[in-house]
């Protein structure tokens, strides 16, 4: 039968070994070696930047990049220091962080969660990353977040506006510092009460997918205990393109407020879909039409052109406010990158900013040692006022922004003006809230 | 009955981007029997010739003024664009407001070069070749494509508004409003469409090019040079493809990803169509763009959850398997 | 050796001692220098090598076979995916019921797609399985969150029943295992300045890798895919000599479409989270790829397109300009910052590009892909041998 040299004994011996090799594992696990995974051994410790940097997403990847690369550059020393010299917390010296010097890796998580998760195996894997940070959507961040619990190493979202991140998919290596859609919610409806009054029939735009539905949820939720009535609720399909025929269905409904609840691509089209059908210029019972954009982000704004001017809508932090931290924080980015910052830029520096103290003030990487410091960690000075990491669902509490489309920008980055700063105990919400009802952080995993 | 003219018109308007788009693919198959999975790149090469006019309109003088301060607290660097400069305010403004009917002159010439070129340096090679192989380059040359403009532009969209005087809303008989712009549009495919019929139909030059669709190799036998005809078909395609590119700016904001969200869609087109059926091509196009706008409908969506997320997938296989190629396709044609 | 001829034989035991030794092979540079970066050795990017490799010689089955070319055969990845999480969230860690569900189901999906789409041929059938797999893509995103939790992807809970597992008492999710071996298990071993992983994941994986490949030899060289063969070259001659091809091609298609569970019940095997994007066309497209850039109908080909592409996904992608001002330091400033700008545009956020130009290249220049290109190598050092200096040139300029 066989034609080789390779005997049926033979074939079964090399099995033999094989198997060997394959249970030998078991027996050298890294486990005993270290305390926990990729425990930093050497001079430097190894951070993660996972962030979209190809796809619709790639823009706001690249400032979070940005970001990152200013804030290790601030832990090390070098630039003007940037919040961490209005941060409250007085643990960072500028030597890296417990000494050492920090180093980064970087990678594309594509906006897919798969890929997301492969880039943050890789540097967890490969690189030896203690933390990963980034992304630009709530399905990355929930499946990362998942991925740093199970690997034990903390994960600091970047920007992620989904109840689910810190609601049913929260978990113990996880940390959120960018708001969600209860917060827009919660601040957007007094401010909406006082423009447009408390008798409007809303008429909602939802993207079909998890995120959609949650801020969609809790929009309807906040307008509707106001006064206002929700007369329809559309969800249009990611991948729509154009929204003309979600949009015209609008002209005869009998609303007077659309409520777009879409990000990215799909924002600036379906916005630009609906002032063509002239409903911003249009006269509804007597009212003016009025549009509301719940999550905005300047970079999109800028997308969206001429649309934008008057819409409201809320943000996390923008570049214009007066606060000795974010002017600190513009400055240094502005100085080395020639423009502002944007809101992925802020929360990504931010929470770079808030592991590194943790870590300091834990005296350790350990991820246990870090998120027992996170939690329930209250600080001020990064932007957002006051702040709170609450230790129940490692969400942060802070101000919200509602801001609104401005009619005559200065310059091109000129794009939003903040209506109202809404202080923090208006947008805080029970751990148990039903929107964020069904999971549980379970225990914090140091891995190894 | 308002809303259903609505929807007929939402449809006719996708449907046009659609029929320009597969009536392109279907002349390059139908001629050259290529797959060119790089013809979105060239739609989206086309919108970018907006961009790039738009950009070049608005070059400006930047003036300091110090009553103004930028965001780090410097004074602020007013910018005028040269136009404004050259022409007077009123003049230079106007042109800038119309860059993009202005860039329909500048994309036929520049798309008509870049298919030349594709097709002389590329595509020539894979005449011969299986349709995998000229799947995965040209799939590889529209990666490229997009990957070089989004090096240039970013990834975000960027905005090409219509001309002020065709951005409002017109309120057609019925008192049924809609945007001028998508208007405009439908008729300029129209007008293209038709364009490309009469001058294959009308013309030696479509005369022979239709008969080398036919049977190449008698054609080439009777001592006729097909294979420059087939270069200009080409072009003509490529400038087919930036035209519809071009105007469907306004509607929706160019971006450097745009390429590939209709690729897909117009492959199903040309399929529906029937391979190689230039009046398939455009009537699919329309047929699919209608039923695309109703099954976003309140209505259709309740119905069947979800419908407007596959009818376009659903419509072609329901065609695929009770007309097996497609609506006008011949026999034989790529099976 | 198990009934294949000696060619074949030493091609399977290629490959079997390349996958086997593939923690050195792919760890080729030491830990602490710069083309570090370019080790590919670490688990997870192993075990996407031969899980997409599994995954492209099946596409390979039927599109190297018989010519049908499908473009939505990540839904039957997707499938499978989707069905060893939920087997892991209902039944038990243990990866052997999650594999078998996913290829069962799978091929069950891959029966109703293929009976239907193999009404037709050519570009139509093409047209036919992007349709079914973008539904199945669309759908899964939104109306089917319940089944497949939508935009974030199938994952596990603390409060999955897990029935033969039992309560989960630790707090944390538990992991996937073979018989109480974890995927997840790894061994390092350090040798100088080298460091190679062993993973207990990767091994699993591989040894179905080799399996999965045997396999497509068999049928390759059995009279089924004579058939196959013959269908390629001219259904029309096949039905004229009495005989009915669709059962044939049927059969491919479901075989190949297993193929394609396995790989997506490994991948939830590896890391139990399912998405939807896994079932999108340009995952689907992803695989034609691998194989044209591999070589269509050859063994070894798909294997290594897989690996190439996942190879620029997962390396090239993570290059940034930090990196490139680390490799070129030595050189003066200007210099040094010159030629990381000639070489930014390409690497990073660039690896699309990067990956553009290669697929032009290779089918430009190889038009039987990698595989074609190997074997060139391969003839220029045999003439080599013969006729002496004249073409160490062309083998130079080949390179």
């Amino acid at each position: 039968m066989s034609k080789t040299n390779l005997t049926r004994r033979g074939v079964l011996k090399s099995g033999a070994v094989a198997g060997a090799g394959v249970a030998l594992p078991t027996i050298f696990t890294a486990s005993s070696a270290a305390a926990y995974t990729n425990e930093p051994t050497g001079g430097t410790v190894t951070l993660g930047f996972n962030v979209p940097q190809t796809g619709p997403y790639a823009d706001e990847g690249a400032d979070e990049l940005r970001a990152y690369e200013l804030a290790v550059e601030h832990l090390n020393g070098g630039g003007d220091g940037g919040m961490m010299n209005t941060f409250s917390s007085k643990a960072l010296k500028g030597n890296g962080i417990l000494g050492k010097k920090v180093e980064y890796v970087t990678g594309d998580t594509q906006t897919k969660s798969d890929a997301a998760r492969a880039s943050a195996k890789s540097m967890i894997e490969k690189d030896g990353a203690i933390m990963i940070t980034g992304g630009s959507s709530s399905g990355v961040a929930v499946a990362v977040q998942g991925l740093c619990q199970e690997a034990g190493v903390i994960f600091m979202a970047g920007l992620t506006h989904s109840n689910d991140t810190t609601g049913k998919d929260k978990k113990a290596n996880g940390f959120r510092h960018f708001f969600n859609g209860y917060m827009s919610a919660a601040a957007l409806a007094p401010v909406l009460k006082n423009l447009y009054g408390t008798d409007r029939k809303a008429y909602h735009l939802t993207a079909d997918y998890t995120w959609g539905w949650t801020q969609q949820e809790s929009i309807a939720a906040a307008t509707e205990a106001m006064g206002w009535e929700t007369v329809n609720n559309v969800l249009t399909p990611l991948a729509a393109t154009d929204f003309s025929s979600y949009i015209a269905p609008v002209l005869n409904s009998g609303a007077d407020v659309l409520v777009l609840n879409h990000y990215g691509g799909n924002m600036v089209n379906s916005l630009t879909n609906a002032v063509q059908f002239g409903l911003r210029n249009k006269q509804v019972n007597g009212k003016n039409f009025e549009i509301v954009v719940p999550l905005f982000s300047r970079l999109m704004a800028r997308g969206a052109g001429e649309n934008i001017k008057g819409i409201v809508g809320s943000t996390n932090w923008h570049w214009s406010l007066q606060d000795e931290g974010s002017k600190a924080f513009v400055k240094s980015f502005g100085t080395k990158y020639g423009f502002p910052p944007s809101q992925a830029a802020h929360t990504c520096y931010v929470q770079t900013l808030l592991y590194a103290d943790a870590c300091e003030r834990a005296g350790s990487f350990n991820p246990c040692a870090v998120g027992e410091a996170l939690e329930g960690f209250e600080f001020d000075g990064m932007g957002n006022g006051p702040t709170l990491y609450r230790a129940d669902d490692h969400q942060c509490f802070k101000d919200v922004l509602v801001v609104k489309g401005k009619e005559n920008p200065t310059s091109e980055f000129d794009l939003l003006e903040v209506v109202e700063v809404t202080p923090a105990a208006q947008v805080t919400y029970a751990p148990d809230h039903p929107m964020f009802a069904g999971g549980s952080l379970g225990t914090c995993n140091p891995g190894a | 009955m308002d809303a259903i003219i609505l929807q007929i018109l939402n449809g006719l308007d996708k449907g046009s981007a659609y029929a320009l788009i597969a009536l392109g693919l279907t002349l390059i198959f139908g001629t050259l029997g290529v797959v060119n999975f790089a013809h979105g790149a060239l739609f989206m090469i086309g919108a970018f010739c907006a961009v790039f006019v738009q950009r070049v309109l608005t070059l400006s003088v930047e003036t300091v003024d110090p009553t103004k301060t930028d965001f780090l607290g410097n004074p602020l660097k007013v910018k005028t664009p040269y136009v404004e400069n050259w022409f007077g305010h009123d003049f230079g403004s106007a042109i800038i407001d119309w860059s993009v009917p202005l860039s329909v002159l500048f994309c036929i010439p520049v798309m008509v070069l870049i298919g030349f070129v594709m097709e002389r340096g590329l595509i020539k090679h894979f005449y011969k070749r299986e349709h995998a192989d000229q799947i995965l380059v040209t799939f590889g040359l529209a990666i490229v494509l997009q990957e070089v403009i989004k090096a240039f532009y970013g990834a975000n969209p960027i905005q090409t508004p219509a001309p002020e005087m065709l951005s409002g809303v017109a309120t057609l008989a019925g008192g049924i409003v809609y945007p001028v712009w998508r208007i405009v549009y439908f008729c300029f495919a129209a007008l293209i469409i038709g364009g490309v019929f009469a001058f294959l139909q009308f013309t030696t030059f479509g005369m022979v090019v239709r008969a080398g669709m036919a049977d190449r190799e008698t054609v080439g036998l009777l001592g006729i040079n097909i294979d420059r005809r087939f270069t200009i078909m080409f072009g003509m395609a490529a400038a087919v493809a930036g035209l519809a590119g071009v105007m469907y700016g306004p509607i929706n904001a160019p971006n450097y990803h745009m390429g590939m969200d209709f690729l897909v869609l117009s492959f199903v087109v040309v399929v529906v169509g029937g391979m190689g059926s230039l009046p398939g091509a455009v009537a699919a196009g329309f047929l699919l763009g209608i039923l695309e706008s109703f099954a976003s409908t309140t209505w259709a969506t309740t119905t069947i959850p979800g419908i407007n997320q596959i009818i376009i997938y659903l419509v072609a296989i329901i065609i695929l398997l009770t007309r097996p190629r497609g609506l006008l396709g011949k026999k034989g044609v790529m099976e | 050796m198990f009934g294949l001829n000696k060619k074949d034989s030493a091609l399977l035991l290629a490959v079997a001692v390349l996958t086997m030794l593939a923690p050195f092979i792919l760890n080729p540079f030491p830990t602490d220098s710069g083309l570090a970066q370019f080790n590919a050795g670490y688990p997870d990017l192993m075990q996407r090598f031969v899980i997409f490799g599994i995954f492209a010689i099946g596409f390979n089955i039927l599109f190297g076979l018989t010519g049908y070319l499908s473009f939505g055969h990540a839904a039957f990845l997707g499938v499978g995916s989707y069905s060893a999480v939920w087997m892991f969230k209902l039944l038990s860690m243990n990866i052997i019921p999650a594999i078998i569900l996913s290829v069962i189901i799978a091929g069950l999906f891959a029966l109703v797609i293929g009976y239907v789409s193999l009404r037709r041929s050519g570009i139509y059938f093409s047209i036919l399985t992007l349709a079914f797999a973008q539904m199945s893509f669309a759908l899964a995103y939104s109306v089917l969150t319940p089944i497949t939790n939508g935009e974030t992807g199938l994952q596990l809970s603390l409060d999955d029943p897990r029935i033969l597992d039992g309560a989960s008492t630790t707090g944390s999710l538990p992991v996937t295992s073979l018989f109480g071996l974890e995927m997840r298990e790894a061994v390092d071993m350090a040798v100088g300045p080298w460091s190679f992983t062993f993973s207990v994941g990767y091994y699993v994986c591989a040894v179905f890798m080799i399996l999965a490949f045997y396999l497509a030899i068999r049928i390759f060289r059995s009279p089924f895919g004579m058939m196959l063969r013959a269908i390629k070259s001219n259904q029309q001659r096949v039905s004229y000599t009495g005989l009915n091809p669709r059962p044939y091609t049927l059969a491919a298609f479901v075989i190949s479409g297993m193929y394609a569970g396995l790989a997506g019940g490994l991948l939830a095997s590896m890391d139990p989270l399912a998405g939807a994007e896994r079932m999108q066309w340009t995952a689907s497209g992803e695989v034609v790829l691998m194989t044209i850039l591999g070589g269509v109908g050859t063994l070894i080909g798909p294997v290594l397109g897989a690996g190439l592409i996942k190879y620029f996904e997962n390396i090239f992608s993570k290059i940034n300009d930090n990196v490139l001002h680390g490799w070129f330091s030595f050189l003066p400033d200007g210099i040094e910052d010159f030629i990381v700008t000639i070489i930014h545009p390409f690497v990073g956020k660039g690896w699309h590009l990067t990956l553009g130009i290669i697929f032009m290249l290779v089918v430009t220049f190889l038009p039987g892909g990698l595989v074609e290109g190997g074997q060139r190598i391969a003839r220029m050092f045999r003439g080599k041998k013969k006729t002496g200096g004249a073409d160490a040139a062309k083998t130079e300029a080949a390179e």
